[in-house]
């Protein structure tokens, strides 16, 4: 598999939220405008990279037995180092994602991808791995985040684009869900096509 | 390279290593971002206390004090504006738990002739699109200056003169609580 497929098929093919149907809490918890959505994703991604990197140059000397441990200490030593970042460069963004931060140890993608590619494959194959898998998160994060601030709030980015009030039941939990029916059913149409 | 086998020794020694060199890497972090970290919480608190106390030329975290605010209750801490050494406003910090996810938080800006200047919203998690409207200046402003003597601190629903925002009358119920509860402790203890 060459590095440009390993990188894209984080994006459409093997999308973590539209595809792989991974990271479904933060995906769905935290979406309710396009920014905190791409927050939440980037926070990920840097996750995901760095772990994935670390996870791949220490393989070799991690017995089999304390693999899954040894991977967890190092996800969550990098979600601290991005909570606390968070918390002291952008304090506004890590209010409102305030949990889901971190609950991205427990995320199964950023396990899922150490543990099924970082300690198997080279180190250059789960970086790309990692940036892949994480720009498709952001990617389906900040879409969903978009399509339910553009219905719900009226507004992109913070940006009012209407007056009024939108439709409610797309910021709430429900509508976080119907969104993402919809865009996978989307996704879907247009792999088939 | 094989990989090492699972031997106890070699269980023991990787997962220390692991662990120690996390926790080395993570106290480095913690030292690197405690001071951002202080000075945006500061920076939080000030802003709220600016938007709801007349202009100042003191320190008013600095010079933070508690009252107590009654029995069960925590005591809310006052920052005082000052100019010129006299008190010319308080920012009360008032909270209340009966929001509809809980505690909701507010600085409420009183002027030391006892009526309410302006009051900001710091901490709640109201429904989005409902309870959150409580930050708007159109459920809000009913609170901005008036005389707290003069207006009964209620949701018309309770017998108050306050219009509950449609379709969240237990956040508006909520703050106005959380007013009325800065209104009280103020007249106990605010121009200490």
């Amino acid at each position: 598999m060459s590095q440009w497929k390993n990188f894209a098929k984080g994006f459409v093919k093997e999308n973590p939220v539209f595809v792989l149907l991974l990271g479904l809490c933060p995906a769905l918890g935290v979406t309710s405008t396009a920014i905190n959505g791409m927050a939440m994703g980037l926070a990920t991604l840097f996750v995901l990279l760095m772990s994935n990197m670390v996870v791949s140059l220490i393989k070799n000397f991690i017995p089999e037995k304390v693999r899954i441990p040894s991977f967890i200490v190092v996800i969550a030593t990098f979600v601290t180092v991005v909570d606390l970042v968070m918390a002291g460069y952008a304090p506004a963004v890590h209010e409102q994602l305030g949990l889901f931060i971190p609950l991205i140890v427990v995320n199964c993608i950023v396990l899922g991808r150490a543990e099924a590619f970082a300690s198997r494959k080279s180190f250059m194959s789960s970086m790309i791995d990692g940036l892949g898998m994480g720009l498709g998160f952001t990617f389906a994060l900040t879409l969903l985040g978009s399509v339910r601030e553009i219905l719900g709030s009226l507004s992109i980015f913070g940006f009012k684009f209407m007056e009024g009030d939108g439709i409610l039941v797309f910021i709430l939990p429900p509508g976080a869900f119907i969104a993402l029916g919809y865009l996978i059913a989307l996704m879907n149409k247009f792999k088939k096509a | 390279m094989a990989k090492k086998e699972s031997t106890f020794i070699n269980m023991v020694a990787t997962l220390f290593i692991v662990t120690l060199v996390a926790s080395t890497a993570l106290a480095y972090v913690y030292e690197l971002t405690k001071e951002p970290i202080e000075a945006a919480k500061l920076a939080k608190k000030l802003q709220a206390i600016d938007a709801v106390v007349p202009e100042y030329d003191n320190q008013p975290v600095a010079e933070m004090f508690k009252v107590a605010a009654g029995e069960g209750l925590d005591s809310l801490e006052f920052y005082p504006a000052k100019k010129g050494g006299e008190v010319i406003g308080t920012a009360v910090r008032s909270y209340t738990n009966t929001g509809y996810n809980g505690l909701v938080v507010l600085m409420v800006g009183v002027l030391p002739d006892g009526t309410i200047k302006d009051i900001q919203v710091v901490e709640h998690k109201e429904t989005p699109g409902l309870g959150t409207k409580m930050e708007s200046p159109k459920f809000k402003d009913q609170f901005k200056d008036i005389d707290p003597s003069q207006v009964v601190l209620k949701v018309k629903k309770d017998g108050g003169d306050i219009d509950a925002i449609t379709a969240a009358t237990i956040s508006s119920r909520a703050f106005s609580e959380a007013t009325q509860l800065a209104v009280d402790t103020y007249k106990k203890g605010g121009d200490k």
